[in-house]
């Protein structure tokens, strides 16, 4: 058998990649696994080669810095594993043992490695209200992600939606890549920013970019419709309008405030949600974040609970590539420093821990201002299906609760289903954790394997790992 | 002229293929996944719901929420969020589970 390698990252997005290159560079022994076709993760997604994008880096930030990390990872000495979905990480002798499925035909394989870096970011918040499964309602980072992998757009006329900085960024996509964008219509005030102003003067250059997306949009004639919501999308095959109406300090729609607003399709989504299933199955400790969600704990070496695990990027809080890719880069020289005794740079090291603080700061204060307010749950009629998957309506939701008293989101789950689909309660859990009567963040869900897996790898584990068979 | 997509990043896509939808002929650019394709074409929905048979498409458009599943070449349940398309692949309508015996 050969030996394990020194480090295997999870994730090639910009905490993992940066990760990745920066271990290599200091003589560790690296295997970068992603369960995509292409590095990047979801911020740096970019248009099959195919395609010919002469000019890429028209749909994203810092594209400079992400390509010199690609050259990076082709001459540098990573084994970049893509297509790799690892389902669970296990004790192996001496080592953990990273057990993947790889490709459509997923056929297992496992990566040895003495130290593990967790950067498999987040996912989307979703927040249910009448007609959100009407095709031509896609996630806002969806449409994004759609648009930088495929150059497609999901209609002509598009209302973006929800809640969170994500919102601007993907109007401003869409806008340029010739949608016309109606309104983009944001739960919460941008005011609140206001009790945070110190760390958001510590940011220039993110509040820079705020005002450039906003600018942009405004020469477009996109309305900004703060504390509003998107409360009904209306149609039959598709989307055709969706209504607007006013949110109240909690969230809760403004009777008599609804308006009507003609579109092709919709995007929304509600901040983004960390990916902890491997974490969490490893044992790693979580927090609960400023805006209702579960991160996991860290300390300053970017370190899990569990020692040998370490953790950067989204998993660890939402806070942007920027953050993402700091936080990859001092765990990179934690790792080396733990295994190699790789004396750490105290210049370097010093800047890099400034900018997490400064950054964090900022990604906490902006958490808070996008929490979503508990009248949301308001908007939801009793037909209104919670969970996509299993078909579950609200009204048999509320009924397990009122009927059978069903106070948490695993009692839910039992008497309706709601959660048990394909997506494993990623789209439905925080709705349900609400109508479950909780005020905010759904319970951590454990989920024993990280994706549906089939039954023959699992069949085909080695002993060891049998408890994590689950 | 309003701007688009591909003129945004000034692509010159090699030459597309053509696959089949529901009987359809429909072309896909190289390495465009299956949704990208079908949106393309203006198709937004190719599934219908085990229960209510309500129609779904994509939906997180990243792998995550298992709404797009297509039947590609007869195989059941794929993501048409995540598979690139093949030049000559046969798409068809997802109804119910996509198993004839088990729906
Ligand atoms: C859909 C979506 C769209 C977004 N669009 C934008 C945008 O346009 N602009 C912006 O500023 N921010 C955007 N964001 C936020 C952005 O993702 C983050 O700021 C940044 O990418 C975080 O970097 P990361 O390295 O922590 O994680 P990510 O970039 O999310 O990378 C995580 C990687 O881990 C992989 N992964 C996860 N689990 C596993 C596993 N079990 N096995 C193998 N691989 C795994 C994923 O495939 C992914 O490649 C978006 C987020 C989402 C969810
Ligand atoms: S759109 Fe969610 S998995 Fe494809």
């Amino acid at each position: 058998m050969t030996p394990p390698v020194d480090l295997a990252v999870v994730g090639a997005g910009p905490a993992g990649l940066a990760a990745a290159v920066r271990a290599a560079g200091l003589g560790l022994s690296v295997a970068l696994l992603d369960a995509g076709e292409r590095p990047g993760g979801q911020f740096h997604r970019y248009p099959a080669p195919g395609l010919r994008a002469a000019r890429p880096e028209a749909l994203h930030h810092g594209w400079r810095h992400f390509a010199r990390r690609l050259r990076q990872l082709e001459t540098g000495g990573v084994t970049y594993l893509p297509r790799h979905h690892v389902w669970t990480v296990a004790r192996g002798d001496g080592c953990w043992l990273l057990h993947a499925v790889v490709g459509p035909d997923e056929t297992p394989a496992t990566v040895r490695a003495r130290a593990v870096l967790l950067a498999t970011g987040a996912y989307e918040r979703q927040l249910p209200f009448p007609g959100w499964t009407l095709p031509g309602v896609v996630g806002a980072g969806g449409a994004q992600a759609m648009l930088k992998s495929g150059l497609v757009l999901p209609g002509r006329r598009v209302v973006v939606a929800g809640s969170g900085p994500l919102l601007l960024a993907v109007a401003a996509s869409l806008a340029a890549a010739g949608a016309r964008v109606p309104a983009v219509v944001e739960a919460a005030d941008y005011r609140a920013y206001g009790r945070s102003l110190p760390a958001v003067l510590r940011t220039p250059a993110k509040l820079a970019e705020g005002a450039r997306y906003g600018g942009g949009l405004l020469r477009r004639s996109t309305r900004l419709l703060t504390r509003h919501a998107v409360t009904a999308a209306h149609g039959t095959a598709r989307v055709e309008a969706v209504t607007v109406t006013r949110l109240d300090d909690h969230w809760r729609p403004v009777p008599g405030t609804g308006r009507r607003v003609p579109c092709d399709a919709l995007a929304v989504g509600h901040g983004l949600v960390p990916q902890l299933d491997l974490a969490v199955g490893l044992g790693c400790a979580t927090r609960r974040t400023a805006d209702d969600t579960h991160a996991l704990v860290v300390d300053a070496d970017q370190a899990t609970t569990v020692p040998g695990i370490w953790a950067a990027g989204e998993s660890c809080g939402i806070g942007g590539a920027d953050l993402a890719l700091t936080e990859g880069e001092i765990a990179a020289d934690a790792v080396a420093r733990t295994l190699h005794d790789v004396p750490a740079d105290p210049r370097r090291h010093a800047a890099l821990t400034r900018r997490r603080t400064r950054l964090r700061a900022f990604a906490d204060a902006m958490a808070a201002a996008h929490r979503p307010g508990p009248g949301w749950a308001d908007w939801l009629d009793d037909a209104t299906e919670v969970c996509r998957c299993e078909e579950v309506t609200a009204g048999r939701v509320r009924e397990a609760v009122a009927g059978y008293g069903a106070h948490d989101t695993r009692t839910v789950k039992l008497l309706t289903r709601a959660g048990m689909g394909w997506c494993q309660g990623r789209m439905c859990g925080q709705a349900v954790a609400r109508l479950a009567g909780g005020e905010g963040a759904a319970a951590v869900e454990s989920r024993p394997l990280s994706c549906p897996v089939p039954l023959r790898p699992l069949a085909q584990l080695p002993p060891e790992a049998e408890e994590f068979r689950a | 002229m309003s701007q688009t997509p591909l003129g945004l990043v000034r692509a010159a896509p090699a030459a597309p293929y053509t696959f089949t939808f529901d009987g359809r002929i429909l072309t896909a650019l190289p390495g465009q996944t299956l949704a990208a394709a079908l949106w393309a074409a203006g198709i937004m929905s190719w599934r219908t719901t085990r229960g209510g048979g309500a129609p779904r498409g994509v939906f997180c458009g990243i792998g995550v929420c298992h709404d797009c599943l297509a039947t590609v070449n007869g195989r059941p349940n794929q993501r048409a969020c995540l598979v690139a398309v093949q030049p000559g692949d046969v798409v068809t309508v997802q109804e119910g589970t996509g198993h004839d015996a088990t729906r």
